[in-house]
């Protein structure tokens, strides 16, 4: 897993509440075996019309957000199907951090276990990065993760939660497998007790 | 001290290790895997020179991506067919059971792990499918993973996992006549919002919970992830072990015996104390119907879709004009004589016999609407030839339904099972959200009977003006 420490990169704004992993990877790009490819499905309908030509009103598609390494969107992001895609869309598009008010928690797990930093912040807090990075999209936010915060070009701190272990396991590229594993006697003995 | 929930109770017997600033190292009774979400695991597996654990604790079957309609899937122009193929491999190399679609147990994930008995209380059930929370209908703690958990899970039979909170959801008193329970979580999801639920458990609990069946059950914790938590559950009963007596991976003899005495202890206790608790008055429910792009945008089916006014939320605001701009609805509009294009009864929340039995009694002797394309997808081949038995199949058909195989179907759309784009669709699946059912289809979830009494219609109405 690539690990995260530091960021500083520009934003993309989403203003949406509710978005659902069918929307950021139609089921249609699932049939895949492997997880190459995905970030040319992310978003696919808000991305293309029915015709496939690029809607000029998704955000996606603006030059002025081209490079943007930050998603910012509404409440309850990455919400329905468990599909690990979404978040390979995501990264393998160029996304490091998502930013948002509130993530499902399915999302939530699987961004941890690609690299991808997700950050709950208030609701008012990214109802105002949202109007700035519209208005001034050069702008570029800086997040660090050591410090668990989030700094804005005017020097503005925003500081986030996260779980010591998973942020532990970020920095320093870490998966589950390897600590899960330096537990097998523990398994071990586990299995061998009586169930009833 | 104060006592245990069930959640708690089934937590508990199931962490391995657990060091202090670390999650659970959580043990996995039954996994489940089916062809969409796991082909990237495999591969893992095989990248690290792993193997899977516990073979017999893995099940796996085929109905995410595969026709429903009677077609040779090798020679089904879809990548399915890789997937199909792929897994088949995947199955033989590591050792695991598989129901294959060329075989008669086959079918939706969450329907055939019940049927066969591998479903059972105070389980951890864990499948790359967030409708896993299906099984906690049972008493069991049941969730979605993603693929890279499914890969933890087959080399370790362990997932990490942070321990959730809990909700307790209270639902006293009868439901009213052509109230099912499927109007019960789409009313909860309403009341508590479409990520409501993040963070928590839910266990569901109370008079109206404790009178359903099975498949009532699974109904209901089904959509729990509808209604944002990874996992529902219900306390085991007489009921939950009838259900599961005599299935082919049931415990027998004396081990069934034992296996009862230690299910009768997954209740939670009464000086319990939950994280939340949340009331739902089961005399006052209506039918439920959904207008916009998230299964918490719902109303009873004689009330109106909410206008901004009457909307506190901002953010609540901002989704709704934009879920109606989508669904090509208004403000204040009634949804009882909404037109519908397409009518899906099946998937994983309502695919089940006792739903097609519902459905078949509404539809029987009547034809569908002449704008209205219908379709029945039974759950699992199980579920098909029981109804076939029964005649269920010739009251669908004579009355202008597809009579289709198992599978996950028009519940996403991943087949060539779709609707068009701009149609109206009456699904008894568990999401409307944009594009789900297919590129541009805008999706009305309800109850099997309101499904049925819409593609008569062509249209949505109360389902209790059509029976009695």
């Amino acid at each position: 897993m690539q690990p995260f420490t530091t960021l500083t990169a520009t934003a993309m704004p989403l203003r949406m509440e509710n978005v659902d992993t069918d929307q950021i990877i139609p089921a249609k790009f699932l049939t895949a075996v492997t997880k190459d490819g995905m970030g040319d499905g992310l978003f696919s309908w808000l991305r293309y019309d029915d015709k496939g030509a690029p809607r000029p009103d998704f955000v996606l598609n603006q030059p002025q957000f081209e490079g943007a390494e930050v998603l910012i969107a509404g409440r309850n992001f990455g919400s329905g199907s468990s599909r690990e895609h979404a978040v390979w869309a995501l990264t393998e598009y160029g996304f490091r951090a998502v930013i948002t008010p509130g993530f499902a928690d399915i999302f939530y797990n699987n961004s941890l276990k690609n690299g991808l930093l997700p950050i709950t912040l208030p609701e008012a807090t990214v109802n105002m990065l949202l109007d700035l990075v519209e208005e001034e999209p050069e702008a570029t936010i800086r997040i660090d993760l050591d410090a668990q915060e989030v700094t804005l070009p005017d020097g503005q701190r925003f500081g986030f939660a996260i779980d010591a272990f998973r942020k532990h396991c970020l920095l320093n590229g870490l998966d589950d497998l390897g600590y899960i594993e330096s537990n097998a006697a523990a398994i071990d003995a586990y299995e061998a007790r009586p169930v009833y | 001290m104060s006592g245990q929930t069930l959640f708690e109770k089934v937590w508990d017997a199931h962490v391995v290790a657990q060091e202090s600033g670390a999650p659970a190292i959580l043990y996995v009774d039954a996994h489940l895997v089916h062809e969409v979400t796991s082909p990237q695991a495999f591969n893992m597996l095989r990248a690290r020179n792993l193997t899977v654990r516990r073979p017999d604790r893995t099940f796996a079957t085929m109905d995410h991506a595969i026709p429903t309609r009677d077609v040779d899937i090798m020679l089904w122009p879809s990548d399915a067919a890789i997937q199909v193929r792929t897994l088949r491999q995947n199955c033989e190399q590591f050792g695991i059971t598989l129901f294959d679609i060329e075989g008669d147990v086959q079918g939706i994930v969450h329907v055939v792990g019940p049927e066969m008995g591998i479903t059972q209380p105070g389980m951890t059930i864990v499948c790359g499918d967030s409708h896993t929370s299906t099984h906690g209908a049972f008493g069991a703690l049941a969730f979605g993973i993603g693929t890279s958990e499914v890969g933890h899970v087959l080399a370790t039979q362990c997932l990490l996992q942070q321990k959730p909170k809990t909700m307790a959801i209270n639902v006293e008193g009868e439901l009213g006549f052509g109230v099912t329970a499927k109007d019960i979580i789409l009313a909860i999801i309403a009341k508590n919002g479409a990520g409501g639920g993040a963070g928590y458990v839910f266990e569901y609990r109370g008079s109206a919970i404790r009178n359903l069946t099975m498949a009532n059950r699974m109904t209901i914790c089904n959509m729990s992830i509808e209604g944002g938590a990874r996992a529902g559950m219900i306390a085991p009963d007489e009921t939950t072990f009838d259900y599961i007596k005599g299935r082919p991976y049931a415990p027998q003899g004396e081990e069934w015996d034992r296996a009862v005495t230690y299910w009768r202890t997954l209740v939670t206790d009464d000086d319990a104390i939950f994280d939340r608790e949340l009331d739902l008055d089961a005399n006052q429910l209506a039918p439920m119907v959904t207008y916009g792009t998230n299964p918490g945008e719902g109303i009873p089916v004689t009330g109106h879709i909410p206008t901004v006014d009457e909307i506190e939320d901002a953010a609540v605001r901002r989704s709704l004009i934009s879920s109606l701009e989508y669904m090509g609805l208004q403000q204040g509009q009634k949804m009882a004589g909404q037109p519908v294009d397409v009518v899906f009864i099946g998937s994983c929340t309502n695919g089940r016999i006792e739903d097609l039995r519902e459905a078949a009694a509404v539809v029987k002797g009547r034809k569908v609407a002449d704008t209205v394309w219908g379709i029945v997808v039974p759950g699992s081949k199980a579920v098909k030839s029981q109804a076939e038995a029964e005649g269920l199949d010739r009251i669908f058909s004579e009355a202008g339904f597809e009579w289709r195989g198992a599978g996950c179907s028009m519940c996403l759309a991943m087949n060539d099972d779709k609707a068009g784009a701009g149609k109206y669709v009456a699904s008894t699946s568990n999401r409307n959200f944009r594009g789900r059912q297919g590129p541009g289809a805008r999706s009305f979830l309800m109850s099997p009977i309101m499904a049925a009494a819409a593609a008569v219609n062509g249209r949505v109405v109360d389902v209790r003006e059509e029976i009695g």
